[in-house]
């Protein structure tokens, strides 16, 4: 652990932090993730915890520190449950290892940050089927704290297992998730992401799936002023599927509203099939950018990859960047992108109204009909519709 | 019912006029039957009546039992009792039909003070309703018109007017791309709906569904003005000679 925690040290001397000349960085700016004072972000106080009644393993960090107290007996057959602090030896081989692998072709500075200064985290090794999903629940308490989080979880071959990650996990966050998918084993996450105006959260998804394996990830994201969701998948394995998805919804008038989705997956198998579905509905001069890649290497015939990325601008004021790209070294693959930018269809919106719904309805059921692509990405049915009673609630708040 | 007086409505974005003093009076257990040509604006009169952004009413005046309509917003001339069965049903993806049914009747309710109705009561009302038109029930889970061919889609009109019950329902072409049987199905949603406090305006370009549904009035629509008022007979004297000798006598 030690030695994974120098190398990234010394891969992050060597590669400097971020700057806005950095191609990726050109439509976010770093610098919030580096100010030296954490900027302060006020927490979501009316919060409503979500999944509540959902049987489920629940550790929770306060300020990125974990809280036994709060958290559920961390007990669940099929799956070894253990803190970054007292890692044991397959994690202490793990740590830092996807995320060493992912920094090529692109660098990724705050994830090397994440490895060499980890404060806490959550090592998981599956074994079996998980009857329960696992639950890594963050709670923010102070305004100006900051939490360094790493997290590992190793799907060994035929393995399941759910987690569920929600909350903002302080003022400032960088999270950083590294999950090997192991032969013919399924993951899903499905990430809720803080609902407090200020925070500002850098995470960085780092996945390695084996043949025949199924890498599914969703995050939902309301409000945040500044979020860089990165995710870095890579397909190793014959036949394995990678889908990942987000909906990220942002009122300006909140406060900034700048969310940034940058996905990087790698076909280096053949026979997989990636998705990737992101939806913005902006509002109020809030900002949505997507850099989203696939990369099919020499080799990796009848990939299947698709990407698409949309933004809903609910008035004029907004702002969504796109950068799609493609690169394919292998001739029997079938891939596709597509971006667009609208604004809430008028005549279905008549439609609905003349039936009788009131404006301000029928456009919170536009933005669920632009989003449902992306829900649809969830296969657990209870899970789909806690997100979908998230957004309406989001969507009640800002009506108007 | 409906008292249209004098009606002249230009588009909003441009100086073109459409409705040139457009008269009507429709009274409650009616139905009228608006023909006429391609172009002619009965159409833009059925999105006027309901709402529909884009146009400008210049003169004149539409009421509902005695309400302004103009003055209304769409969802408030629909929980008044307006209804229009689109001449193209819009898709949706992503809403269930069931759930944008029973969000517009209960918001309709809500807005008349009346109490919502239950999911239970709900199901069952629609099932009702959608059996006698022979839709399926799995076409009901699905969104809003997606997928459907055409002719559900019409269906789906009748189905939405079925459960809302309007008293003053506007049909735009709903017989148009509807095979025999389905037309049938149409007219026979259409007429378990007849009653003395429920008025229709049928707008079609074919005598075949007021055979269905008997009209008690037969308009002629054309350059945007009513030439011409008659019985039914008036729509089979266009099914035989078209408008030429009418247009002829007006313009
Ligand atoms: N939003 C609009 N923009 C431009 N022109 C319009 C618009 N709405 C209506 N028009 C024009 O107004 C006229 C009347 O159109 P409308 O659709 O009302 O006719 P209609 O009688 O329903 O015809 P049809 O029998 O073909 O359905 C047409 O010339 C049409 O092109
Ligand atoms: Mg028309």
């Amino acid at each position: 652990m030690q030695s994974a925690r120098a190398d990234a040290a010394a891969r992050l001397a060597d590669m400097g932090l971020p700057g806005r000349r950095d191609e990726y960085w050109r439509w976010t700016n770093p610098a919030p993730f580096m100010a030296e004072a954490v900027p302060e972000a006020g927490a979501f106080r009316a919060d409503t915890p979500i999944f509540a009644d959902m049987p489920k393993v629940r550790l929770v960090f306060t300020d990125g520190v974990f809280d036994a107290a709060a958290s559920d007996d961390p007990r669940l057959a099929g799956v070894e449950i253990a803190r970054l602090a007292d890692a044991p030896q397959w994690a202490g081989a793990f740590y830092g290892s996807l995320e060493a692998s992912g920094q090529a072709p692109v660098r990724r500075p705050f994830a090397a940050l994440n490895t060499a200064r980890a404060s806490d985290g959550v090592m998981l090794r599956v074994t079996g089927r998980a009857a329960r999903p696992v639950h890594i629940s963050y709670r923010q308490s102070s305004d100006t704290s900051e939490a360094i989080l790493h997290h590992c979880v190793k799907l060994e071959e035929g393995a399941e297992l759910t987690l569920l990650e929600t909350g903002t996990a302080a003022a400032r966050a960088n999270l950083v998730l590294e999950v090997d998918v192991g032969a013919g084993a399924r993951f899903h996450h499905i990430r809720p992401q803080g609902r407090s105006h200020g925070h500002r959260v850098y995470s960085a998804i780092f996945a390695r799936i084996s043949a025949g394996a199924l890498f599914k990830s969703f995050t939902l994201s309301m409000n945040g002023r500044l979020t860089r969701n990165e995710a870095m998948i890579e397909i190793v394995g014959d036949n394995a599927l990678a889908h990942i998805a987000g909906a990220a919804l942002g009122d300006g008038a909140d406060g900034d509203f700048h969310h940034d989705d940058t996905v990087f997956i790698t076909h280096g198998a053949e026979g997989g099939e990636s998705r990737q579905v992101f939806k913005k509905v902006l509002r109020h001069g809030a900002t949505g950018i997507f850099q989203g890649k696939i990369l099919v290497q020499p080799g990796a015939q009848k990939t299947d990859g698709y990407q698409i990325s949309q933004a809903l601008m609910l008035d004029d004021l907004c702002q969504f960047l796109a950068k799609p790209e493609l690169e394919i070294y292998a001739d029997d693959v079938k891939c596709s992108h597509g971006s667009t930018t609208g604004a809430i269809d008028e005549t279905a919106l008549f439609y609905l109204r003349s039936r009788g719904v009131p404006r301000e309805e029928a456009v919170s059921l536009l933005v669920l009909s632009f989003l449902a692509d992306a829900i649809a990405e969830i296969d657990d049915e209870a899970i789909a519709a806690e997100i979908l009673a998230r957004l309406q609630d989001w969507l009640a708040r800002h009506r108007g | 019912m409906l008292e249209i007086k004098n009606l002249h409505v230009k588009l909003q974005e441009e100086e073109k006029v459409i409705l040139k003093g457009v008269n009507l009076h429709v009274g409650a257990g009616q139905v009228h039957a608006i023909m006429g040509p391609n172009g002619s604006g009965k159409s833009t009169l059925s999105y006027v009546l309901s709402g529909r952004e884009g146009y400008e009413v210049t003169a004149g005046s539409a009421t509902l039992l005695g309400q302004d309509l103009l003055a209304l917003d769409p969802e408030e001339r629909a929980a008044a009792g307006l209804f229009l069965a689109f001449q193209y049903p819009v898709e949706i993806p992503g809403v269930g039909n069931m759930v944008f049914l029973r969000t517009a009747l209960n918001a309709q309710r809500k807005a008349r003070n009346e109490p919502e109705v239950s999911a239970g009561e709900f199901l069952k009302l629609v099932r009702e309703k959608a059996k006698t038109l022979k839709i399926d029930a799995e076409m009901l889970k699905r969104p809003v018109n997606v997928g459907f061919s055409g002719g559900e889609k019409k269906r789906n009109e009748i189905l939405q007017m079925a459960v809302l019950e309007p008293r003053m329902c506007v049909l735009d072409e709903t017989d148009s791309g509807l095979d025999v049987d389905a037309m049938k199905l149409v007219a026979d949603g259409v007429n378990a709906l007849r009653d003395a406090g429920r008025s229709f305006l049928v707008i079609t370009h074919y005598q075949r569904l007021l055979d269905h549904i008997a009209p008690d009035v037969v308009h002629i629509m054309a350059d945007g003005r009513i030439i011409r008022t008659g019985g039914p007979d008036l729509a089979l004297e266009v099914e035989k000679n078209g408008y030429a000798d009418l247009l002829a006598g007006v313009l």
